[in-house]
């Protein structure tokens, strides 16, 4: 099947976007999440949606899985390839179609850089609010594929709440038109639904995406704390008062340490933790707001408080922040991020809890957070060439349980991808991934769009969920409500 | 349309009965307090009728995590009373009063903070559904930031009961600001005024015309309110207040209620094609307008022009008689994937039948 595929793709595209060289697939053998690494059997580079709806549709009619890929950077596997199938790199449909600042809107291709479409928004006053660290070198196609967030995503919501049209190749290879640059599409919300799918019901070739004027003032707050304890208090003290910052980040000693080896941030000495808080709206809504976090901070035990006065300082503060995930490298030979999700009030607990979890294995822990929203990213230390990788790894899966204990989420914005499909039988049953599943059947009932993806156990389309098993157990034991 | 009416007071019972009206294969109809059970295609009949009034409890409100779970037959404006206390609020204002949660959520209805809150799909972050054959699934969770799994909230949100039941909301919630300063200015052209509102680097909550004067909600500390709103004023020659206008974010009268939504640019052209009708309203900055008519007029025409400004006309309120001779929902964009989602959902149809798009 996939030689023929091959020889049609030979025939109907130019060669520069056909790759079949083996040196050359190896190049695509993973994606940010190097760990797990596959040989894909065929790389098409797209240049349209034309292009797109051929490989899908020749791939309908053989029955080769497809999988689509933005910029790589996703840090889950979600763009993991097949040696059955076939990756289709949107990296080249990387032309931002329109910036409308009346309409708020612009239409995008899938491989535009997220930063880039800021950046062309920016004379105009404009900007595109969702802002993943990888934010320099991520797609807007991969944004859309994983629901990407942000530090900011805190006051401004995630991708979906950015998007209001898509034009996408559905698993047929036909392709249809979602929303578009108005509110409230009429039916239902299948762009709501595509959104954070990681690519496993279409290949998105076009996105209807919102930007937002430009607040009038912004400022960021970087303060110093002898503990990780006193920030957290810090945090919730932000939060109870009912101050809604843009972000409110945290980082703990370990990780201060490695973005001041790697990027000289000039984070506060002696700190133990710092938190990184940007304020936006009004003048005078967030001169207040500064003064009421300065407080707060103080109030909270922080010993230094920062303010930036430019945007040269401004970026400086964020710098060590963004580039927290890869200065650890400059510490640890290895390091597997985590993206767990808690409720906020459970910061203390859950931080003390990984301390020992670490202690107990005789690894590191660096942890790195977007603290307003309780998403965790510890960063689990390791030395591959010691042995120490088993460990790290158990390590890294019992945060995630600890996150679950204490009612949160496997994954905040990094995604299932086929990293943690492991997990989600630990977060859902049986029965609630098999509805989900549902969604899948309607987009994809032959199972060839990124397969083996999100779901620990595929299911045959067709199959009723639940209705083999008579009646929920949870409704049966009475604990229904039970969230 | 006469049915039974099923109204169980837990998510075990509505399971049962769900699974019952299954069994003898029922056609199910969804209501919570019926504050927009008018709203959608007439539909074929049904068997059975779910109230879901009976869901009433609000089962966790975090307030330290601005989040809280309610069950769907919990009143919109009862969550807001419990909520106020630790000083929160779920930021949907519909303003159809007795609404339920569920019913807000099955609608997707708004009101007019929707310019800096949004909508029910962007508050919701978990939910409980019940399949037509009685089958209890969650999605989602109680943490504001989540992205495993499918999003089935959004699925259900907005799908007015063809999907399954929704059976129980979680959200998340924002605080509820000190001072709220009112700018009211008449004007015909709101627009322009909305868009010198702006240009003072404010942020309103709502901007909401109501056919003759736009009224800016300014919601923050006090020292806030009071200069983006003296500012606002100075701006769009307005009176500064307190309080709300009479009536602020209710739907214009029909008995023909219309919603049409546009491309945000082109908010003017949009109220010039229904300059002529009886009562006109706009969520201005948000790309809604509500028409409130005697009849349905020149329909495919109005859509036509509509269309033209990127947006939709769906007919929410006209009588019985009316409803029944038009397709109240109009074109509808990726339909061929709606009837696929509602076949692996419902395959038997006995969800709300014919109340949705495309006669789904």
């Amino acid at each position: 099947m996939l030689d023929e595929l091959v020889a049609d793709c030979v025939r109907h595209f130019a060669p520069s976007q056909v790759i079949t060289d083996h040196a050359q697939l190896r190049t695509y053998e993973c994606d940010g999440l190097a760990s797990y690494r596959c040989t894909p059997g065929l790389v098409i580079l797209a240049s349209s949606t034309a292009d797109v709806a051929f490989v899908v549709r020749r791939c309908a009619e053989l029955g080769v899985p497809f999988i689509a890929r933005g910029s790589g950077t996703g840090l889950s596997g979600g763009a993991l390839p097949r040696t059955d199938g076939v990756l289709i790199v949107m990296s080249r449909m990387d032309r931002i179609v329109s910036v409308n600042v009346d309409d708020e809107r612009a239409v995008v291709e899938p491989g535009v850089i997220n930063a880039h479409l800021t950046r062309a928004s920016a004379p105009l006053g404009y900007y595109y609010a969702p802002d993943p660290s990888s934010q320099q070198v991520c797609s807007l196609g991969g944004n859309v594929a994983e629901n990407s967030g942000g530090a900011h995503c805190l006051k401004y919501g995630f991708t979906a709440h950015h998007v209001t049209g898509l034009e996408v190749v559905l698993p047929d290879g036909t392709v249809e038109r979602l929303g578009g640059a108005a509110p409230d599409p009429v039916g239902y919300d299948v762009i709501g639904a595509v959104v954070g799918s990681e690519g496993t019901l279409c290949v998105v070739t076009e996105a209807t995406v919102r930007l937002m004027r430009r607040p009038q003032a912004v400022q960021t707050v970087l303060a110093g704390f002898r503990t990780i304890d006193d920030a957290g208090a810090a945090v919730s003290a932000i939060i109870a008062a009912g101050v809604l910052p843009a972000a409110i980040e945290l980082m703990d000693a370990l990780a201060i340490e490695a973005a001041e080896a790697a990027v000289h941030p000039g984070y506060p000495a002696g700190a133990g933790a710092v938190m990184v808080a940007e304020l936006d709206g009004p003048d005078c809504e967030v001169v207040a707001q500064l003064a009421d976090l300065e407080r707060l901070c103080t109030d909270a035990g922080a010993f230094e408080i920062r303010v930036a006065a430019d945007d040269v300082e401004r970026a400086l503060i964020w710098k060590g922040r963004k580039s927290a995930f890869a200065a650890v490298g400059r510490i640890s030979p290895d390091y597997i991020v985590q993206d767990g999700v808690i409720p906020r009030t459970a910061l203390s607990d859950v931080l003390r809890a990984i301390d020992d979890l670490a202690a107990e294995a005789g690894v590191r822990v660096a942890n790195v957070f977007h603290a307003g929203d309780g998403n965790l990213h510890p960063l689990v230390l390791f030395d591959e060439s010691a042995g120490e990788t088993e460990r790290a790894e158990e390590v890294s899966s019992r945060i995630i349980e600890l996150c679950l204990a204490h009612g949160g989420s496997i994954t905040g914005e990094h995604g299932v991808g086929h990293d943690k499909k492991v997990h989600m039988g630990k977060m859902f049953n049986e029965i609630d991934l098999d509805v989900m599943q549902l969604v899948r059947c309607a987009f994809d009932p032959d199972n060839i769009c990124n397969p083996g993806k999100i779901f620990p156990t595929p299911r045959l389309c067709g199959e009723r969920p639940g209705r083999t098993r008579g009646v929920h157990p949870l409704a049966e034991a009475g604990i229904a409500d039970v969230f | 349309m006469s049915s039974n009416v099923a109204a169980p007071d837990s998510i075990g019972e509505l399971s049962r009965v769900m699974a019952d009206a299954a069994s003898q294969r029922h056609a199910i109809g969804v209501r919570g307090f019926g504050s927009k059970a008018g709203w959608a295609a007439a539909g074929d009949p049904v068997d059975v009728t779910v109230d879901t009034q009976r869901l009433d409890r609000i089962v966790e409100h975090a307030a330290g995590d601005l989040v809280v779970t309610a069950q769907a037959g919990v009143p919109l404006a009862v969550l807001q009373e419990q909520l106020a206390p630790a000083r929160q609020w779920l930021g949907l204002d519909p303003p159809e009063a007795g609404a339920t949660v569920g019913g807000v959520v099955a609608t997707a209805a708004s009101g007019p903070r929707r310019l800096l809150f949004g909508t029910p799909r962007e508050l919701l972050i978990g939910i409980t559904v019940v399949l037509a054959d009685g089958t209890i699934a969650h999605s989602g969770g109680k943490v504001v930031k989540n992205v495993a799994g499918y999003d089935l909230g959004k699925l259900f949100t907005g799908s007015f009961g063809t999907l399954g039941v929704i059976a129980q909301c979680t959200f998340r919630l924002h605080p509820l600001q000190p001072v709220r300063r009112v700018v009211t200015a008449a004007t015909d052209d709101p627009a322009s005024v909305a868009e010198r509102v702006f240009a003072t680097g404010a942020v309103p909550s709502a901007l909401e015309w109501d056919g003759a004067a736009l009224t800016a909600v300014f919601e923050s500390i006090e020292s806030a309110a009071d200069t983006q709103s003296a500012e606002a004023a100075a701006a769009i020659g307005g009176e500064v207040g307190d309080a709300l206008p009479a009536g602020f974010g209710e739907r214009p009268a029909g008995p023909v209620l219309l919603k049409l939504t546009h491309r945000l640019g082109a908010l003017r052209e949009v109220l010039a094609l229904v300059a002529s009708h009886a009562t006109v309203s706009a969520h201005v900055g948000s790309g809604v307008v509500w028409v409130g008519a005697e009849d349905l007029g020149d329909l495919a025409a109005l859509r036509e022009a509509v269309a033209a400004h990127g947006g939709s006309v769906v007919v929410v309120g006209a009588p019985a008689e009316a409803k029944r001779e038009v397709d109240v929902w109009g074109p509808v964009r990726g339909l061929p994937v709606m009837r696929r989602i509602k076949e692996q959902f419902d395959p038997d149809r006995r969800m709300s039948p014919g109340r949705f798009v495309g006669g789904i």
